[in-house]
């Protein structure tokens, strides 16, 4: 039978951690071994009967009680700031990472690549070498994506956007699971990455991914065709902003609410504005949108689309951002601009 | 008829066998159902915790079972999210919350301090009442059906869309919780105005120091779970939102609340566990705690930096990484005051004259085992570690090095320290010694593979695992059979020591504490004259001089009648 006990490292993330696991490992040796051995060795040579050494016994020593306090604080103090800098390394996605989109239900993982329009159940292809961001939220409970080979774990949470990104550095196949319980399927959700050599990739990403190939877009053009037919271009699609803000260059700008917060337009903020617009009322504007309903029925929208439209509005320009491009050589529609006209 | 055949012990007089005591002085049933006796609550709740451990025990029973398989396993999914949910749920709330508190701080604290009873007698009663009413709710919720949500109750899973016993288990958590509030309330103002006159605070045993910091927490801490486990409830039954986000709650609202206080719970669980070892260390050293006052305040400092931590429990939730930050400091700080125990508790044996009996093995064990699973806590607060970690079996087996290995093998040191004084009896030494060695290496077998499994990236609460795990997890299932047969053991001969075992006396240990200048079991009302303390704690030198000249050396079983203590003069 076998008996693992190192996972693969295959991420630069899991370099960094497993460097300060193993310091941990080293420490708790050393601590744990020090802490037997003294008490293995004063119960036996103290044990009732021994002819030990027993005078000048003390019950307190000022020195020796700072010493080991202040020893270990110090070993955990710089165990903490090792750690902390990869975990905020991990808030910050480069500009120009990968996005995939990724909706958790029970009990299922639905992913799309954000610049191919590749759908994915359960599964996961991306390239080596090349930074990966996952933007994701659950349709139903709490769940938890988890790549153990890259030492990569967020949760997927309902309502609310997460973003957790990497760079894989090893082609191989490893498996992703879902780690928040969920109930029944829990221990079944999950999938397997695929992370291939930069042409089998592009080669998989030409032949459409594992699916049929249908009618080939990005998320971007898909988030258009649905600002059409869920009628948003009636209000937002203008620019001179009468009827609706225009989206033109809004991502990532700034904007004030009529509660005089000032906040960011990101993906979470669009969001809100679609599903419950009242709540992030942009000032100046009356509250005459209506809320979209989140589901798979008839006139819902669903997560998928919601991000699609997210895909849409970041197309229209705006801060940090990197430029919408169509990768497809498929792509029979003109790329979308600004406007929607 | 003295039954001890032991050389140089002094002989029981038969007059004692028939002294009155808080056990015989009345028979009824309505005597122990209506008592105000704070020893006899602790003997009723002893029973009540043990049989909700049998109930937790079986579960994880089936959760060993069921992981011997990768997949195509013994049981359905459902039963196995409700076993585990189970497990977790009868372990956390109806069995270590209140074990070491409500038994031995209930039967000991008082007699520890030189007092009568605890301040609120009716209080205490209803604390066991409610504890009882508690439980049984939960053994409803089970018999019809059980609930599958974990015992951490995320949301909105236990609030919308789990269709189990959620709001009756809510309901017997709930209420279960008001025993604890009212344990911790006794137990301050037990301590704050019923300590024998001359008994300063930093004369007070350590054990005294740990039920004060572990009642501070309960008093603090258990509303909030109690309210937010309300609100889930309610949501669940009348729709309010609070947490589902479809209607605009927030479900990381749920996690804050909930971390709130089961942070803070996991030292209500450890805290007396560790006044117990440093009982049992001094005693069995024949010396006064190294570091006594740092000991001491270490309670404190855990009880207060315990609220400060329970967002560790959240690092990959999305949250702030400067809150990640914070939480991740503190959580590291809060590591010095347990070593600070660790490395005293180890200098107390220095020199000292160490007696290996039962007690002090499990005593030794919890010292060994919550280092392990205390420098386990640090890779988990560990940001980037966590972020790997979080979630699988590597916190299983960390929580469990604390909770069993240490909160268990506390409860298990306590358990035999003070059977003889609550019973009157002396249980048999060499079976104990031996259930001690089984349980000790049952648990790490037990639990050490679930560290490789974890840091493999086996989840937790998974049904199915890789095949390749599978050796890892029939290891564990090994050690769990191995484990159970160590608390069999103690069951059997703590149930028939109460009908053969040897009358105990006094003092069997040769302990210093005003408990042991009582006899065995002691009388209703306590103390007859209550006592006036001029002495420090843990004054073993003269035990110690004692020995090491020569004196009780060949055997440790003292049955005189003398106190140990001097009495005022």
């Amino acid at each position: 039978m076998e008996l693992p006990i190192i996972p693969p490292a295959a991420s630069t993330f899991a370099n960094e951690v497993d460097h300060i696991f193993y310091t941990l490992v080293g420490l708790t040796i050393f601590f744990t071994t020090l802490v037997f051995c003294l008490l293995i060795v004063f119960v036996v040579r103290y044990h009732r009967g021994s002819k030990a050494n027993r005078a000048n016994r003390s019950f307190g020593n000022l020195p020796v009680e700072l010493t080991w306090s202040i020893i270990p604080g110090i070993i955990g103090l710089v165990i903490f700031a090792w750690s902390a800098r990869p975990y905020a390394e991990a808030y910050n996605p480069p500009a120009d990472a990968q996005e995939i989109l990724v909706i958790g239900k029970r009990w299922m993982w639905h992913l799309q690549h954000a610049d191919s329009g590749i759908r994915e159940n359960n599964e996961l292809h991306i390239p080596v070498g090349k930074a990966i961001k996952l933007t994701m939220i659950s349709q139903d409970v709490i769940h938890g994506f988890y790549v153990p080979a890259f030492r990569v774990k967020r949760d997927c949470l309902p309502g609310y956007y997460n973003t957790v990104w990497f760079i894989p550095t090893k082609v191989g196949k490893y498996p992703f699971y879902c780690t928040e319980y969920c109930g029944t399927n829990h221990s079944k959700m999950g999938g397997f990455v695929y992370v291939m050599t930069p042409a089998d990739y592009l080669q998989w990403k030409e032949n459409g991914g594992n699916m049929e190939v249908a009618h080939r877009e990005t998320a971007a053009e898909r988030g258009y065709d649905l600002f059409n037919k869920y009628g948003c271009a009636n209000c937002h699609a203008s620019e001179d902003g009468v009827h609706g803000p225009t989206l033109n260059g809004l991502y990532g700008s700034k904007v004030v609410l009529q509660n005089g917060q000032t906040v960011t337009v990101d993906d979470n903020f669009i969001r809100q504005s679609i599903v419950n617009p009242d709540s992030v009322r942009v000032a100046g504007y009356p509250p005459l949108m209506q809320a979209y309903s989140v589901g798979d029925g008839p006139g819902q929208l669903s997560e998928e689309e919601i991000l699609e439209l997210i895909a849409y509005i970041k197309s229209l320009g705006g801060q940090n951002l990197r430029t919408l491009k169509t990768t497809t050589s498929s792509a029979t529609q003109p790329s979308k601009g600004a406007g929607g006209k | 008829m003295s039954s001890i055949s032991v050389p140089g012990a002094v002989p029981v007089p038969e007059s004692r066998k028939e002294r009155e005591n808080y056990l015989n002085i009345q028979h009824t049933v309505a005597s122990w159902l209506l008592t105000l006796d704070h020893k006899r609550i602790a003997i009723l709740y002893l029973l009540g915790i043990t049989f909700m451990f049998a109930i937790g025990g079986a579960a994880a029973a089936g959760i060993r079972i069921a992981l011997v398989r990768p997949h195509d396993t013994f049981f359905s999914n459902e039963v196995y999210n409700k076993l585990f949910s189970i497990h977790g749920i009868v372990m956390v709330f109806f069995f270590l919350v209140p074990s070491i508190p409500a038994v031995f701080g209930n039967f000991a604290l008082p007699l520890m301090i030189g007092a009568r009873d605890v301040a609120f007698p009716r209080l205490n009663l209803l604390s066991w009442y409610l504890y009882m009413t508690g439980s049984f709710l939960m053994l409803l919720a089970i018999i019809f059906g059980g609930v599958d949500t974990g015992w951490t109750f995320y949301t909105p899973y236990s609030s919308v869309y789990s269709d189990t016993n959620v709001s009756l288990v809510i309901f017997g958590v709930f209420i279960a919780g008001f025993s604890s509030i009212a344990t911790g309330v006794n137990f301050l103002v037990t301590i704050h105005k019923m300590r024998a006159p001359g008994m300063t605070w930093f004369r007070m045993p350590l054990f005294v120091w740990a039920m004060y910091a572990t009642s501070i927490i309960m008093i603090l801490g258990t509303p909030v779970v109690a309210i937010t486990l309300f609100l889930v409830a309610m949501e669940r039954i009348f729709g309010f939102c609070v947490f589902n986000p479809v209607c605009g709650g927030d479900p990381l609202l749920f996690e804050h609340l909930f971390w709130f206080y089961s942070h803070p719970a996991v030292y209500i669980m450890i805290l007396p566990s560790m006044g117990v070892v440093s009982e049992v260390i001094a005693c069995f050293s024949r010396k006064r705690i190294f570091g006594y006052e740092f000991v001491g305040f270490s309670s404190l400092a855990i009880a207060l930096l315990g609220f400060l931590v329970w967002g560790h429990h959240m690092f990959v939730t999305g949250e702030s990484m400067y809150s990640g930050m914070v939480f991740s400091l503190i959580s590291f700080l809060i590591a010095v005051p347990s070593a600070i125990k660790v490395f005293n508790w180890s200098a107390t044996l220095y020199k000292g004259n160490v007696w290996l009996s039962a007690p002090m093995i499990y005593a030794l064990g919890f010292i060994g085992l919550f280092t392990i699973g205390g420098l386990t806590g640090l890779y988990l607060a560990s940001l980037a570690v966590d972020v790997h970690l979080n979630m699988t079996y590597f916190v299983v087996a960390h929580f469990h090095y604390v909770m069993v290995g240490g909160a268990i093998f506390g409860f298990m040191a306590a358990l035999h320290f003070w059977w003889p004084k609550m019973t009157g009896r002396l249980y048999p030494e060499s079976w104990a010694k031996l259930a001690a060695l089984i349980m000790f290496i049952g648990f790490n077998l037990t639990f050490f593979p679930q560290f490789i499994l974890g840091y493999l990236g086996m989840p937790r609460r998974y049904h199915y695992y890789l095949p390749e795990y599978q050796a890892w997890n029939i290891l564990s299932s090994a050690g769990a059979s191995v484990l159970a047969v160590g608390y069999i053991i103690p069951f059997c001969y703590l149930l028939w020591s109460l009908f053969k075992g040897a009358p105990a006396g006094n003092n069997p240990w040769g302990a210093v504490g005003l408990e042991w200048t009582l006899p065995s079991p002691p009388p209703s009302h306590n103390y007859d004259e209550v006592p006036i303390v001029t002495w420090e704690a843990y004054d073993y030198e003269p035990v110690i001089q004692a020995e090491l000249a020569g004196a009780a050396v060949s055997h440790p079983l003292m049955t005189t009648e003398e106190p140990y203590i001097k009495e005022t003069e």
